[in-house]
């Protein structure tokens, strides 16, 4: 457990840090507002719409894939961490396991859910 | 050993951010808490040394279903998303039925004879865990990447259907 310590030491950091940032920069920074500098930044472009769209169904596409991927992940990890003490057949048997899965992955492409449009 | 204090901070962030899921009236700032909630489990089941469990969590709470929740929420948003997540209407209703369910749980937990195992916690816990999953249980780890492929098939069908 103690060598999560370094983890945690790591995340208190990060929180500080990034609070400590916000707290300065407020306090230092000069205040002079205008609807120029308030209004929401594009890209340098006049905005346009609402800021809350609804997103088009193929990018659920893209997190499907990715949580089924996602998923195969934690089935790899503690191959992967025992991988040196097995033999050629756990390989075997992982290749077999990816490769049911590059089915679904060939089914997705064919179906058109990984193209971007 | 951790001090307890530790897990006393953790446990007051997840609770700190779970109510948060239930109060905001944004859905997508309920989701962005909901995976602090996750990270602060991560952390209780690092605390109870299973560490594989918690990079479970860290990997497909935290990270896809997170996300997944995310995207479905977008897709499926009617009107002023600011005002989305209505649900926290029901406070009383809610907090009724969720003290009900904690007042079940604690009772069963209080009341089950628990075997305690006194021998050590293993130090690879993963590795075993590997040994297991690629040795006696090969079969139903197979089976698992079938299950995972008719998931994933059958969601790209309903999705497919909807963008049609």
């Amino acid at each position: 457990m103690e060598q999560y310590l370094a983890l945690g030491i790591f995340l208190v950091v990060a929180l500080v840090f990034g609070v400590v940032v916000l707290v300065v920069a407020g306090l230092v920074r000069p205040k002079k507002p205008s609807p120029e500098k308030l209004s929401t930044y594009e890209c340098g472009l006049e905005t346009q719409g609402p800021t809350w769209v609804q997103f088009k169904i193929s990018y659920f596409m893209y997190a499907l894939v990715f949580l089924i991927f996602d998923v195969e992940t934690i089935f790899l990890y503690p191959w992967a961490v025992q991988f040196q003490k097995f033999g050629i057949f756990a390989f075997v048997e992982m290749i077999i396991f990816i490769g049911i899965l590059v089915v679904g992955l060939w089914y997705a492409w064919k179906e058109g859910a990984l193209e971007w449009l | 050993m951790v001090s307890p204090l530790v897990f006393w901070i953790v446990a007051g962030i997840t609770i700190i951010a779970a109510l948060a899921v239930v109060n905001l009236t944004n859905l997508i700032h309920s989701a962005l808490w909901l995976i602090v909630a996750f990270v602060g489990v991560a952390i209780t089941y690092l605390i109870l040394e299973a560490e594989f469990l918690a990079a479970v969590q860290i990997i497909v709470y935290a990270g896809a279903i997170a996300i997944l929740i995310v995207f479905g929420v977008m897709l499926t948003r009617r009107g002023d998303i600011r005002e989305s997540n209505l649900f926290n209407n029901y406070r009383l209703a809610g907090g009724l039925i969720s003290l009900g369910l904690m007042a079940t749980i604690v009772t069963m937990v209080v009341k089950t004879q628990w075997a305690i195992d006194v021998a050590a916690v293993p130090a690879n816990s993963v590795g075993l865990l590997a040994q297991n999953l690629l040795g006696q249980f090969v079969i139903p780890f197979e089976i698992a990447a079938m299950l995972l492929l008719v998931a994933l098939v059958g969601a790209i069908i309903i999705a497919k259907e909807v963008r049609d």
